[in-house]
């Protein structure tokens, strides 16, 4: 027999189920390699970015991972605007959790001007309070989407529900749902409204139910479990190297956490744990971030129940607006008022590196200033940045299905990636 | 807190390769030449007091009026000992090349790009050193202090299509 | 004469009626709008309930292309092609003030609005607009759909009466306003 007929013969067998294909080998079919273009636009609704793989069969040789389509020139922009006026863009950065990206702007420029220490103790708390709500909201979100890109839609609208509540809360907070400007440099700009203490009990005894629901439909589910297990595994060598941080990379075996390991506001006075993983597959990345909104429910608890009273700006005229009655009533104030919105404040030359724990990882601000109001440079150390450029070396040996939860799980936010 | 990076430093390298030390806001700085950059690197990642395993940031600042213009700046930590560095490895105006760290740590390579993309700073030895952020069309560095912030490159507009529209 | 454009408008009006209750939305998901996206999808804002329900992740399928987040340049080829990949007829709404008008940044990669590239029939302004507001731009664009008024509409429109005249034998002149003149820009 020609090996043509030995071929069909085989494949005669595996159909007629009297083989299993996999105990005969593969049979020598000629294949060659296919250039596949995923993006910039794909269903996925992880920002843009553009996967350019070359395939065999179904499976990926080699993948080129095209960023940059989301690239908002944040570092310009701040080269143009006053230090306050910055927030909003930094906002915009890991737009799911925007208020991690404002404290950490808000603290590296605090470091520079020393009054790092002095911030009041309740805007530390607010601080601290909020950030862990953008957290839990950072990661149902990335639950919700990379279930939904796997089929699981009902997962999607629990988990946005439950994201729903967090955002009326933090609607109450500082008047906006997503894109929160909230903090200020010297604290935060408005305190707690009244009742914020009940409604967010309230909403993390419901989003315990809403998890566990979630965890009911996946964590035993077959389909979800064949997709993300053993799926995009990444080595804590690799984490190490690439500078990967955050669930990612923590779900490698790499215990690291900003919070734990170089503690900045209030977190040390907090009893929290860290979930590691240990196979740096999906799946634990999946679980790692399960976990991390359980802990950070419970630091939430923590903080209710001792955030102290007290004012929630540092009164430091350098860089604290006065308050309005006084800037309407009195010319020093109104001078002093329309100075810091128009130069800025001053910040002294100097340089700083300030990271913090943001929703992906280690968030850094590495600030230049030449003691003007403006920065000479203002840069963004992005925590999905080499996440997803390991991705160039994770992907080679997937199937094209597996780039899905690969990519998903990552949580590559393109306003941090590109900024 | 991360003194002893810099008392190591000093100890080991004596031909002056350790242009400048300090200490600014917590964090430690060092000032590197040019041509010891990939040596001073590849020691902090293997010394034992040190032990500099996890790459952070790798990025450019334009100093624009003094020399050398670009500073090639480098932060990298220590998981293990939990102490962090800030490296800068100056380059000229007329001739912004430095070598890569990419042997040293993989993750350098998109940074670097980066670096590459938006302040014309070549790296050598990088395996693929290619637009990142910006489009192959674009033409000049955009985060050098003298590319205006306004001033578009635009690939398609509606007034070049064919149809009505 | 009369009847048949009697009947004629009253089939447009059913087929636009028909037509702008069941769009199927492909969204151009880039930024921080997507977010906003997914809560007008979820059960509190239900887009659903306006026939819009389940996004067609393939622009052949797809009739109204909603641009999420901001466009830059780089991105405006793909968005290009995306919009002549789709059937006529097709609607295009820009979803937030990036994709409306580039939002407040100013700079050497965001195109200042998503009409440099494609023409948009309904602008939502926000950053990011609250559901609300989508929503209500959504009606809007129902309403100009059923009046017959999209972009592309006006173009087959005109398409379609400038090949009746041609029948009869008369000379028509398309209206300046629908389609604009493209001969200069091309010799230049």
């Amino acid at each position: 027999m020609s090996t043509t007929d030995e071929i069909a013969e085989t494949r005669r067998q595996i159909v007629l189920g009297f083989q299993d294909a996999e105990d005969l080998g593969a049979p020598d079919l000629p294949t060659e390699p296919v250039p596949l273009n995923m993006g910039p636009s794909h269903p996925a609704m992880h920002g843009t970015v553009r996967m350019v793989l070359e395939v065999e069969g179904e499976r990926i040789s080699s993948a080129d991972i095209q960023i940059g389509y989301l690239h908002r020139c944040f570092e310009k922009e701040s080269e143009n605007a006053t230090w306050t006026q910055i927030f909003p863009y930094t906002d915009r950065l890991n737009y799911i959790s925007p208020m991690l990206n404002n404290v950490g702007y808000a603290m590296a420029v605090e470091q520079l001007l020393d009054i790092d220490k002095k911030i009041p103790e309740r805007a530390q708390f607010i601080r601290v309070i909020v950030g862990e709500v953008s957290r839990i909201s950072d990661h149902l979100t990335c639950l919700g989407a990379s279930a939904m890109e796997l089929g699981a839609f009902t997962v999607f609208l629990y988990a946005l529900k439950a994201r729903e509540w967090l955002f009326e809360l933090l609607e109450e907070v500082c008047g906006a749902r997503l894109t929160s400007t909230y903090c200020r440099i010297g604290g935060v700009a408005y305190d707690l409204p009244e009742g914020f203490d009940a409604k967010l009990r309230d909403i993390l005894a419901r989003t315990r139910v809403v998890l566990d629901d979630i965890g009911k439909l996946l964590e035993r589910n077959r389909i979800f479990r064949d997709r993300m297990d053993g799926i995009g595994i990444i080595t804590q060598a690799d984490a190490l190297a690439y500078g990967i941080t955050g669930p990612v990379g923590r779900s490698t075996g790499l215990a690291y956490d900003v919070r734990k390991d170089h503690p900045y506001l209030v977190y040390d006075r907090f009893d929290f744990d860290v979930p590691v993983g240990s196979v740096g597959d999906n799946f634990d990345r999946y679980a790692v971030r399960v976990e991390e909104i359980q802990q950070s429910m419970r630091i939430l608890d923590q903080a209710l129940a001792t955030i102290p009273a007290g004012p929630v700006m540092l009164p430091d005229p350098r860089v604290s607006l006065p308050p309005k009655s006084e800037t309407y009533n009195s010319i020093e104030a109104m001078i002093a008022h329309f100075k810091l919105i128009m130069d800025g404040i001053h910040v002294p030359p100097g340089e700083v590196y300030s990271f913090t724990e943001a929703g992906n990882g280690e968030l850094g601000f590495y600030i230049v200033s030449d003691g003007t109001g403006r920065p000479w440079k203002c840069r963004v150390r992005p925590p999905c940045f080499p996440a997803t450029a390991v991705l160039g070396k994770v992907l080679p040996g997937l199937f094209i299905a597996d780039v899905v939860p690969t990519f998903g799980m990552i949580n590559m936010i393109g306003g941090e990636c590109d900024r | 807190m991360a003194q002893i990076v810099l008392d190591r430093l000093a100890g080991q390298f004596r031909g002056g390769e350790i242009l400048e030390t300090g200490s600014q806001h917590g964090n430690e700085w060092a000032r590197v030449r040019r041509d010891a950059w990939i040596a001073v690197a590849t020691f902090l990642r293997d010394d034992p007091a040190t032990k500099m395993e996890m790459f952070i940031d790798l990025t450019c600042v334009d100093r624009f009026s003094t020399e050398p213009r670009f500073d090639v700046v480098l932060h990298i930590y220590s998981v293990s000992l939990k102490h962090r560095v800030r490296l800068y490895g100056g380059c000229p105006e007329n001739d912004p090349t430095i070598d890569s760290l990419c042997g040293v740590w993989e993750g350098a390579n998109w940074f670097e790009r980066e670096a590459y993309d938006l302040y014309g700073v070549r790296f050598k030895g990088h395996p693929d050193l290619r637009r990142i952020l910006m489009y192959p069309e674009f033409v000049g560095h955009p985060l050098r202090k003298d590319y205006p912030k306004e001033k578009r490159q635009p690939l398609v507009r509606r007034s070049q299509t064919e149809q009505g529209e | 004469m009369g009847f048949l454009d009697f009947a004629t408008t009253k089939v447009e009006a059913a087929a636009n009626w028909a037509r702008k209750y069941s769009l199927f939305q492909y969204p151009f998901v880039t930024a921080c709008c997507g977010m906003e996206f997914m809560s007008v999808a979820a059960p509190k804002y239900d887009i659903a309930r306006f026939g819009a329900e389940f996004p067609r992740f393939s622009p052949r399928q797809a009739d109204l292309l909603i641009i999420v987040g901001t466009i830059t340049e780089r991105q405006g080829p793909a968005l290009r092609r995306i919009y002549e990949q789709m059937c006529e007829p097709k609607w295009v709404v820009a979803f937030g003030v990036c994709a409306s008008t580039g939002g407040f940044y100013q700079n050497y990669s965001t195109m200042p609005g998503a009409d440099q590239a494609i023409p948009v029939d309904v602008y939502i302004p926000g950053c990011p607009p609250r559901p609300e507001q989508v929503l209500d731009g959504l009606i809007l664009l129902q309403e100009r759909i059923q009046r017959g008024e999209g972009h592309n509409q006006i173009v087959i429109a005109n398409e379609q009466a400038a090949l009746a005249a041609k029948k009869k034998g008369i000379a028509y002149d398309v209206p300046a306003a629908a389609i604009r003149p493209r001969v200069e820009a091309s010799k230049g």
